[in-house]
């Protein structure tokens, strides 16, 4: 009903207006800047930033209108009908000129964000080769005035022509001290032209609230909190603020000095599920620096991790190397808690290896355990931070190589729960709607979830709907950051969530204010769900839950009359032995009051790692093929026996804790796991019981891990396999929106190491399959004919084509398994937009 | 293949430290980030400030309860209230340095026991406000003592101006200083309500008195004086239905008064558009009078509140206005005095139904006698002068339409619609029509306010007015409009000054400021002193004024004027700053190179 039916309701108002005597047409509401610019006019602009509030005070952009006293900023002015813009008039090039000779002439002579390769490049040009001098002691006529010294300020001098008369340059400002107190960021206000877009960036689009704008008149300073030092203050690194300064006043640390790069890669953030779009600049095989791109989830934003987390792909503690287990040491769980991996040496535990016989010696040890023992005997974790690619490989491996479900990874011990209670409540194992659509909520109710911390940039989103008005419900043991921006805070005790949760459906029930036509369309068993939380009233849950009842009415008919609320939710709500009852609640309270399926509302639990949506869509999970089809499903096991062209289990596989349980089973338990190959995890650190998980993985007869870098688990394996890092290889990942994002190669992975997906290839080709083929190489039913048998190859000689190890075929062969999802999502669509929903 | 191995074993193991060494990392690490509010503080602040919640725009009356009792702002206060308001620390402490009233200290600083503030503005300055500045600080010889200049602090008829903390010293001496200081009085004499004050009998005679009774806590017209005089039966029959709103509105219009703040605006059509604007609107009174020359504002104010505030009321019943406020400049602390004693007597025996009203105080910022920036400052933020359009009428305070006022304009109304339009209108010479309040200050026998027909000529203000020139001095020179308007020479001294009368020759009226100089003065110092000031007061946002007054004020020193770099600034200033101060500025520069060529070359 949301959609528009009429063509004029998606078409934007126009309006004529002249730019230089010639007509053009701009949006309603469209400043003048910005349609100059769509019609391939560039006005000069400095404070001026898309994506930030247009706030006109530099003073770069100003034009004439005719009829007008003063010149007028054309970021801040929107065109009007009939209006008559002077672009080129002397008047204006006077001011525009001025504005930026007033600026350079209190520029640092070097500047810390050159356009050009190197400091001096204007200054050669000129024939000189003048010493090198640092810093504002400089003298003011020293030739190092080269041309790209200052961003974006030196951008438009140039193009203008603008150079500084030696009367104002004798003028220069008392310049402030610079700040590298922050680990990250460089701060040199000598290069600041108080533009302010740093204060936006991190007050208004960040909402992190720790630049302000202090002072006045000459002496205005950006500060951050009372004027501290950046990195004693408040700031929580997003970098908002380097990627919004035009001069280099606050820089990345590793970018200080010239922009130029080898090579800029578009690809995704491999951190949190919010799945932020970058660009890795890359020079000389090593990132020095990552901007946020214009994603779906992000739009340019990025937090911490995404921004300055990328140096752990050059670390020297990477893996290099195939490593095997010397003979003779015993695997000792008792060792790791006394380990420190910064200075343990591993040369005492493993020796190098080839490849090949790692490989040779990993897959034939798991081959001998498959055929001695039988098919349960084997296991498999794979990883929510490799690919999806990645992920529906290693599950097709564990299924047709090892022979059984015995897949899994960390989403167990994540938002399993909660995808158990979605399919079971609303049927979809994801998100109702994305994050950002939160900008259309009224109420935004986050329980058990810290976003600022561990989704900022999703938190973003909150924030900012927050300060247009949303009113933001935070329900958490802990008043975490978001609480600043809460309009209530239910502070309730541990563990109570479904007290709390039945009390605020019991209060929208028995007030009446339950969406009866709502739940007579699209819900069910409505009265047993009002039979259940009779006994649930605010009064009887206050001194369970410790809420005052009163609160808890008020939230809940706020909740109710909302005219769009949406619940986000993270491991609070899931990490429970009763995780799934908090989901069904969450669901009911949305289905009684009819807050989902419509702009701004639904439920959204917020996904941990990058991948963990696609590793589940993929199949890494025991009762599930790919796209969630139960093997205990006839047709679905059927159709994936014919797909794979191989013999499936038909039972559920083990799950992570059962899987470390088996471990530990007797001989005499036909089911105990006796091999495994773990992926891109680390249980070892991760299992809730470490003691057990640590006992379990080393009492194994054989491990292979498969990483970056030399983990706990690591620790315990037989063989250990070097990998890439994320930003060595192409791959898709899912975000927490459902989104599938592509991500490219930008660095060559490190001495020896090999991309994931040609390791599980080359495990896959020595294992074999653990039954015969079924048909042969008949084409499946449902595939698309044209692709032909997917993979190619015989048994699990896999044949995927192309560059990076076949990920493309890989991923269309995917695509056809989980046709009824992705089926419209083409690799060759991924490549053309990044992103796709 | 030598690249491959990566963890060498030859890595030496390094020690961590000693346990407490561990503990105090941990420690570090797991600091919360930034400072965080102490608990001494936090009650320090809550017993000045009361519980929250509390109103963001309330931000500046906060500061100043802190400032007040603490004489500073100590940082760790600062932490409290930001913590206490729910709001960021940065948007604290942006706003509280951006008014010069506000000392932030921080950690363990002390502030001065005690702050004498000498004017310095143009009038104090020809009066002898440096050698004050120069001998005070020896003489009082105190490091408890802090000798600050301040800029023009709106008393020019009394000059040179000294302030010891809020009590004023008129006609400063170093002598009356120190024996202020000395007996420890600090604080604004209170004022009586002893005097009965109708300003329209004053019209076309001096509303100051003569110099020599000048007082700084004159008598004042009170509530039952006023109403004793008929005083709010306008008001309260317009609120009660017995008066038409539209006549009003009519006879606004047909008066021709025009906003008395500097802009002219016409009063009466300003009433009708925001009239026309959808519920709810407010009103927002300007008496931040800043304008270095002008005094009008404080002279009526500190003698007949009343006759304002029933202005307000019957401005705010015919625009439909529930919710008004009033910003009064912070160094006016007698007339904050007067308005919150003669506002809770009005509240508490109301002639008519009122509409909310509060009392703002500014914090030393001139910029928030710009109507947006003071729009802002009520707002509790930087006083930044925003963007037209919108304009304020449409999108003003709070976001919401606004009207917005000097304080004069409404001090005319009951005038003006009782004694009919054209009382008002009936003044003028020289063509023009109305009366205007001079503030005359400078090297006249009779300084102050002068209620004299618009049109007048400086020369006749002069002669007939302030009882002439100081003896020994010739006109030389003379400022029309405060700080903004010019400077002009005694040749343009027959020019009628009014409205729309001075810009072909480079300057304008404003506020109604005149500065007197004389053959001993140079109007190159007159600039440069203007030129400092509004370096000073520039609020910092747009690149031109930021930058081009702080230039320009550095290169107006030097002996011979760099004419053509100052011009490329006035330009522009003039035509790409964002608000009056900074396409003023370059007013009085203009004017020196236009009419005294001879003084810079």
């Amino acid at each position: 009903m949301n959609a528009p039916t009429e063509m004029n309701e998606v078409t934007p108002f126009t309006i004529a207006f002249k730019l230089d005597q010639q007509t053009v047409i701009a949006f309603e509401g469209e400043s003048i800047l910005k349609a100059a610019k769509r019609h391939g006019i560039d006005i000069p602009h400095l404070c001026y930033k898309d994506g930030l509030r247009a706030d006109g005070n530099c003073r770069a952009c100003v034009v004439e209108i005719k009829g007008e006293r003063t010149l007028a900023p054309s970021c801040c002015r929107n065109a009007t009908a009939g209006m008559e813009v002077l672009l080129k008039t002397p008047r204006v090039e006077k001011s525009q000129k001025m504005v930026l000779e007033m600026l350079l002439s209190d520029m640092p002579d070097v500047g810390y964000k050159w356009n050009d390769a190197d400091a001096l490049s204007g200054a050669a040009a000129l024939g000189d080769t003048p010493p090198v001098t640092v810093g504002a002691e400089a003298s003011a006529n020293s030739a190092t005035q080269a041309i790209g010294q200052h961003g974006e300020l030196s951008y438009w001098a140039d193009k203008l022509g603008v150079t500084v008369r030696p009367q104002l340059k004798a003028l220069r400002r008392h310049q402030p001290k610079s700040d590298v107190s922050h680990p990250a960021m460089a701060v040199n206000l000598d290069a600041c032209i108080q533009c302010n877009r740093c204060v936006r960036a991190c007050r208004e689009e960040q909402v992190n609230d720790v630049i302000g704008y202090a002072m006045r008149g000459s002496h205005s300073e950006i500060v951050f909190d009372l004027n501290d030092p950046m990195g004693d203050s408040s700031c929580v690194a997003c970098g908002e603020c380097v990627q919004a300064c035009p001069t280099g006043a606050l820089m990345p640390k590793t970018q200080i000095g010239s922009q130029v790069v080898d090579k800029k890669v578009d690809s995704v953030c491999p951190f949190c599920g919010v799945g932020c779009l970058v660009t890795y600049n890359v020079k000389d095989n090593k990132i020095v620096s990552v901007d946020g791109r214009d994603g779906p989830a992000n739009h340019n934003r990025l937090c911490v991790k995404g921004r300055f987390g990328f140096d752990y792909a050059a670390s020297p503690q990477r893996l290099t190397v195939p490593l095997i287990r010397r003979a003779g040491v015993a695997k000792d769980p008792e060792s790791l808690s006394k380990l420190n991996r910064d200075s343990a040496d591993w040369s005492e535990v493993f020796r190098e290896a080839t490849w090949e016989e790692a490989l040779a010696y990993t897959a034939g040890t798991l081959k001998n355990l498959r055929d001695t023992h039988g098919k349960k005997s084997l296991a498999g974790f794979g990883s929510a931070k490799g690919s999806n690619e990645e992920a529906y490989l290693f599950q097709k491996l564990v299924r047709t190589g090892f022979g059984s479900n015995n897949v899994d990874h960390c989403t167990r011990l994540c938002h399993a729960s909660s995808v158990a209670a979605l399919l079971e409540g609303v049927g979809s194992a994801a998100v109702s709607n994305q994050v950002n659509d939160v900008q259309h909520s009224e109420m935004i109710f986050v329980i058990g979830s810290n976003p600022t911390a561990n989704h900022p940039v999703a938190a973003t989103w909150m924030k900012n709907a927050a300060k247009l008005g949303a009113k933001i419900v935070l329900a958490d043991p802990r008043i975490t950051d978001i609480g600043k921006h809460a309009w209530r805070t239910l502070q309730f005790k541990p563990d109570t969530d479904v007290a709390m949760l039945n009390a605020l459906i019991h209060t929208v029930i028995e007030e009446g204010l339950a969406d009866q036509d709502f739940i007579s369309k699209r819900a069910n068993n409505f009265e047993a769900l009002r039979e259940n939380v009779k006994g649930y009233s605010p009064e009887a849950m206050e001194p369970i839950c410790g809420i005052p009842a009163q609160k808890l009415r008020e939230v809940a008919r706020a909740f109710a009359k909302a005219k769009s609320a949406m619940i986000l939710w993270g491991m609070g709500v899931s990490q429970h032995v009763h995780g799934t009852d908090n989901a069904r609640c969450l669901i009911a309270l949305v289905t009684v009051t009819g807050q989902i399926g419509k702009p701004g509302s639904g439920l959204h639990p917020l996904r941990g790692q990058n991948n963990v949506q696609g590793a589940s869509d993929a199949g890494l999970i025991p009762m599930m093929f790919p796209n969630y089809q139960r093997v205990t499903n006839k047709a679905a096991h059927a159709w994936f026996e014919n797909f794979w062209d191989t013999q499936l289990d038909d039972q559920p596989g083990y799950t992570v804790v059962e899987i470390m349980h088996k471990a530990l089973a007797p001989d005499s338990d036909p089911h105990k796991v006796r091999g495994m190959y773990i992926m891109g995890e680390n249980p070892a650190m991760s299992d809730p019981d470490l003691n057990h998980a640590r006992h379990a993985l080393a009492s194994l007869e054989h491990m292979v891990v498969q990483d970056i870098f030399m983990t706990e688990t690591a620790w315990l394996a037989d063989v250990v396999l070097p990998a890439t890092a994320w930003p060595e290889k192409n791959g898709t990942v899912s975000n927490t929106d459902r989104m599938v994002q592509l991500g490219k190669q930008a660095l060559d992975a490190p001495g020896q190491a090999k991309p994931d997906l040609w390791i599980i290839q080359q495990i896959a080709k020595r294992m074999g399959p653990h039954a015969a083929p079924l048909h042969g190489s008949l084409p499946p039913e449902g595939a698309v004919p044209a692709l032909g048998r997917p993979g190619g190859g015989v048994g699990l000689n896999w044949n995927y084509a192309g560059e990076f190890d076949g990920v493309a075929a890989v991923y269309e062969e995917m695509r056809q398994a989980m046709h009824t999802a992705i089926s419209g999502i083409t690799w060759e669509r991924l490549q053309r937009e990044s992103s796709v929903t | 293949m030598s690249s491959s191995v990566t963890l060498s074993p030859d890595v030496k193991t390094v020690t961590l430290g000693t346990v407490d060494d561990m503990r105090e990392r941990i420690r570090r690490k797991s600091k919360l980030k930034g400072r965080q509010a102490d608990d001494i503080s936090l009650a320090e602040v809550r017993a000045l400030i009361g519980a929250p919640p509390h109103q963001r725009d309330l931000l500046i009356e906060l500061l100043h309860k802190i400032n007040d009792a603490y004489r500073c702002l100590h940082d760790r206060h600062l932490v409290a209230l930001a913590k206490e308001m729910n709001i960021p620390m940065a948007e604290v402490f942006e706003v509280a340095t951006f008014y010069h009233h506000f000392e932030v200290v921080r950690g363990d600083a002390v502030a001065p026991g005690l702050t004498v503030r000498v004017c310095d503005g143009l009038s104090c300055e020809l009066a002898g406000a440096q050698d004050l500045l120069k001998r005070l600080p020896a003489l009082l010889g105190n490091a408890d003592v802090q000798v600050i200049p301040a800029p023009c602090l709106g008393r020019c008829e009394q000059a040179p101006v000294a302030v010891v903390h809020q009590h004023p010293v008129p006609h400063a001496t170093v002598q009356s200083v120190v024996a202020l200081v000395d007996a420890a009085k600090a604080h604004h004499p209170e004022a009586q309500t002893d005097a009965v004050f109708a300003a329209a009998e004053l019209a076309e005679r001096s509303v100051s008195p003569e110099p020599h009774a000048i007082e700084v806590a004159p008598g004042y017209t009170g509530l039952d004086a006023y109403r004793a005089q008929g005083g709010y039966g306008l008001a309260a029959a317009l609120v009660n239905g017995e008066h038409d709103a539209e006549a009003v509105l009519k006879a606004m219009e047909d008066s021709g008064l025009r906003g008395l703040g500097g802009a002219g605006f016409p009063a009466g059509r300003k009433w009708r558009i925001v009239r026309d604007q959808p519920a709810p609107k407010l009103m927002a009174v300007n008496i931040d009078e800043g304008e270095p020359g002008t005094f009008k504002d404080r002279t009526y104010l500190e003698r007949d509140p009343h006759r304002f505030l029933e202005g307000l009321l019957i401005a705010a019943q015919v625009v439909g206005i529930e919710h008004c406020y009033i910003y009064l400049r912070d160094e006016y602390h007698g007339c904050r005095a007067i308005l919150e004693t003669e506002l809770a007597l009005l509240r508490a025996n109301p002639p008519c139904e009122l509409p909310l009203i509060e009392l703002r105080r500014g914090a030393g910022a001139y910029i928030c006698g710009e109507e947006s920036a003071m729009i802002e400052s009520i707002e509790g933020k930087r006083g930044e002068p925003r963007m037209r359009p919108p304009y304020i009428a449409q999108v003003g305070l709070f976001g919401r339409p606004t009207l917005e006022h000097n304080f004069e304009t409404l001090y005319w109304v009951r005038d003006i619609v009782e004694r009919g339009p054209d009382w008002f209108s009936s003044f003028g010479r020289n063509g023009r029509k109305g009366l205007r309040s001079f503030s005359v200050s400078g090297r006249v026998k009779q300084p102050g306010v002068k209620l004299a027909p618009a049109g007048i000529t400086v020369r006749e203000l002069i002669a007939e007015y302030c009882g002439g020139m100081l003896e020994g001095h010739k006109l030389y020179a003379y400022l029309p409009g405060g700080a903004s308007g010019g400077i002009f020479p005694e040749s343009l001294a027959d020019v009628p000054l009014d409205f729309d009368t001075l810009q072909p020759h480079g300057g304008f009226i404003g506020s109604a400021a005149v500065i007197v100089l004389s053959q001993q003065d140079s109007a190159r110092d007159a600039a440069l002193n203007m030129m400092r000031f509004f370096a000073h007061e520039s609020c910092g946002q747009c690149t031109p004024c930021r930058v081009g007054t702080a230039k320009s004020a550095t290169l107006l020193e030097a002996k011979v004027w760099d004419i053509e770099t100052l011009e490329d600034l006035n330009i522009v200033m003039t035509d790409a700053s964002i608000c009056g101060l900074g396409q003023a500025a370059p007013n009085p520069v203009r004017c020196v190179v236009k009419y005294f060529a001879h003084e810079v070359s």
